[in-house]
């Protein structure tokens, strides 16, 4: 079970804090939305959180103006479509 | 001891005013979108947050000293209820009102996650309410207030203000959907 | 709708259900006489909880585009209602009619010809799960049909109609629940399943109309009836809307039948047929007619139904002009709601475009791989996943006419280029 920061993508209006926080694991794309930058293969709305970001990550749950994030793990995400 | 209450309250009171204005400048800082210089969004929002803290403990100071000296006359009603003062009740009452305010603001911003951005958002636009509010308060009622130095202040703070304000208006810099679209048309 | 019913093979004659053709078996506008008498009654027991291990082993997939297990979701929602420690819940059950795909039209067509089976399709999935409220999503155009059917019977008096909007994304099934219980067909976040908490916080089970008319046929004649088509694993039959060149058509056919059979069936020469998009906007092209049509399977062997369409493009088609079209219309039918599809959606429509009509930047191509990347997995709902799908399998297929384009000439309409 590892930690995941979930991304609501219907709230997140592209503001940028989570990216000057995780700068190592969200990069943003061409319109300013935070894009996870690791490995092809992961889910990009819901970016695998190590430890050494947790705290990092926690913060930007915090902070995000939109308050498009979340904490999880990753066995709770719905991946199914129904 | 009745004396440093009431230096006490009129200090807090202005220090207050000053830290409320910080807090309004960096809150439109923050709303602005941009990272300011070198100071990256998060940290702009993280220091609108410890001003707005510190802001609203010298002034729970101010109204505090206020109530317990024997001078200012200030019963725990008129702390809530405005204009009911028997010292300038009116520009008391403002004071009253601004306090008002700002704990609504401040309970609503702790409970940020609680109850939504949307209900949120729409009380913290009564700031730009409670701080000319605050401002009138302090030049009306304030025992300084007519004072040049406290003038010099509260023009100071009325340019920051304006300033801030002007800025975050001055382009579409602002990084929201509605701007992004605004600019592919 | 009706000239497409007038198309399908064998309407009258419906001894029996042999074959691949079942779901039509009582005929053209069939009414509650015509299709007791074609079908037989609803069983009126059986269908509590064991339904589930019939569904199970019969081994059906939901026919809206997804192929989830049914018996799967009915057990989660069943079990969700359950566990509910305070005041137990009744989950509900909704029958999904929206289709706003264009090139898709067997729910409408069954809704036209056949309601009565997928309203009983809707009761048996209600009665598996102790549900309460029922709803029918349909399209304006099918609610007379439904409504019509409704009146002839007295147990399904507890089935309310919903009209569902006509958007490209109204079918998707947290759409279909926030617009029965907001009246906005716009996909939700959710961080839980529909069968956990959908409408109004209940268990939902949101069902394509035509995954209830194979339940209805299941509840009576059983799983070993229903697998005796298709294979083991595409069992029983599914329905496709054909369109191309030939005005659209519904077929009934066989679990894992190849694309060349389609093609036969439908009458098409399949000489003429340049590529064909499967599954719809959201599928993919394929070129080659010996894949298999089925949900799961090696993608180089078979490719997924999704909602049931087959799209013919003809030799003398350009794939590249034809999926920059759809690429267009889907960037327009985002609900604007997630950025990178309120803004890469329209950015892939752009290169696409470009790409289609003389542009002949070489750094195109790669841009418009980049873009698809971008937006995969991005969003609330698959919009964006399905449009890069769509893309890429166009790149892919059409790897040869990308090359002319930008080298300034295409394949397929020579004549029409600058």
């Amino acid at each position: 079970m590892r930690e995941v920061l979930h991304i609501d993508w219907t709230r997140c209006d592209g503001r940028g804090l989570c990216t000057e926080l995780l700068p190592t694991l969200l990069g943003r794309d061409d319109w300013g939305y935070p894009l996870a930058m690791q490995a092809a293969g992961g889910d990009p709305s819901n970016v695998v959180i190590d430890f050494q970001h947790s705290e990092a990550a926690a913060d930007a749950v915090k902070l995000c103006p939109k308050m498009a994030l979340a904490l999880a793990y990753e066995a709770d995400q719905a991946d199914e479509t129904w | 001891m009745d004396n440093t209450l009431w230096a006490l309250g009129r200090v807090s009171g202005i220090v207050s005013l000053i830290l409320f204005t910080g807090t309004v400048v960096l809150g439109i800082l923050t709303r602005s979108g941009r990272p300011l210089l070198s100071i990256p969004r998060y940290s702009l929002t993280l220091i609108h947050r410890n001003f707005a803290l510190l802001a609203t403990i010298f002034l729970a100071l101010h109204v505090g000293t206020l109530v317990l000296d024997s001078f200012a006359k200030l019963t725990v009603a008129d702390v809530v209820v405005p204009f009911l003062g028997s010292y300038r009740p009116f520009w008391q009452g403002l004071g009253t009102v601004a306090f008002d305010l700002v704990v609504a603001v401040v309970v609503t911003s702790l409970l940020r996650r609680r109850i939504g951005v949307r209900a949120f958002r729409a009380v913290h636009w009564f700031t730009y309410a409670m701080w000319p509010i605050a401002l009138a308060h302090a030049l009306g009622n304030g025992t300084d207030g007519t004072s040049k130095f406290f003038l010099m202040l509260a023009i100071c703070s009325l340019i920051s203000v304006g300033a801030a304000l002007v800025w975050r208006f001055s382009t579409n810099f602002l990084e929201t959907a509605k701007t992004r679209q605004e600019e592919l048309q | 709708m009706t000239s497409l019913a007038a198309q399908m093979p064998g309407l009258g004659d419906h001894r029996g259900l042999r074959g691949t053709y079942r779901l039509f078996a009582a005929g053209n506008n069939a009414d509650i006489s015509a299709h007791v008498q074609a079908f037989g009654p609803l069983p009126a027991s059986g269908i509590e909880g064991d339904f589930i291990d019939v569904l199970e082993s019969a081994g059906l997939t939901g026919r809206g585009g997804a192929a989830f297990a049914s018996w799967r979701k009915i057990a989660a929602a069943g079990a969700a209602a359950r566990s509910r420690a305070i005041m137990a819940t009744k989950p509900v059950v909704i029958a999904n009619g929206a289709e706003g795909e264009p090139l898709s039209f067997k729910d409408k067509t069954l809704l036209a010809h056949a309601p009565h089976v997928v309203i009983d399709g809707l009761l048996c999935a209600a009665r598996a799960v102790a549900g309460g409220q029922m709803f029918m999503y349909v399209s304006a155009p099918s609610i007379p049909a439904v409504k019509r059917a409704l009146a002839e019977r007295t147990d399904a008096r507890n089935i309310k109609i919903v009209a569902a909007s006509e958007t490209f994304i109204s079918g998707e099934a947290s759409a279909v629940v926030n617009s029965i219980a907001n009246g906005k067909a716009l996909p939700l976040e959710r961080r839980r399943r529909l069968s956990d908490s959908g409408f109004k916080g209940r268990p939902t089970l949101v069902f394509n109309v035509e995954t209830l008319a194979h339940m209805a046929l299941i509840a009576r004649f059983g799983a070993a009836w229903f697998r005796c088509v298709g294979t083991e694993r595409d069992p029983g039959t599914r329905l496709l809307s054909i369109s191309g060149p030939i005005s659209g058509q519904i077929l009934e056919v066989a679990g894992d039948v190849s694309l060349e059979d389609v093609l036969t069936q439908s009458g098409i020469d399949v000489s003429t047929v340049g590529a064909l998009l499967v599954g719809g906007y959201h599928g993919r092209w394929v070129r080659r007619l010996d894949y298999r049509l089925a949900p799961t399977g090696t993608e180089s062997h078979t490719v997924r139904p999704g909602a049931g369409v087959v799209h013919v493009l003809l030799h003398s088609q350009c794939g590249l002009e034809a999926t920059a079209q759809i690429v267009s219309y889907l960037a327009t039918q985002s609900a604007k709601q997630c950025g990178p599809c309120m803004f890469g959606l329209p950015a892939m429509a752009r290169v696409m475009n470009a790409i289609a009509y003389g542009d002949r930047d070489p750094r195109l191509l790669l841009e418009l791989v980049r873009l698809s990347d971008v937006v995969t997995g991005r969003g609330a709902c698959h919009h964006p996943d399905g449009t890069a799908e769509l893309v890429r399998s166009a790149l892919d297929q059409f790897s040869e006419d990308v090359d002319a384009h930008l080298s300034g000439t295409c394949l397929k309409t020579k004549g029409r280029r600058s």
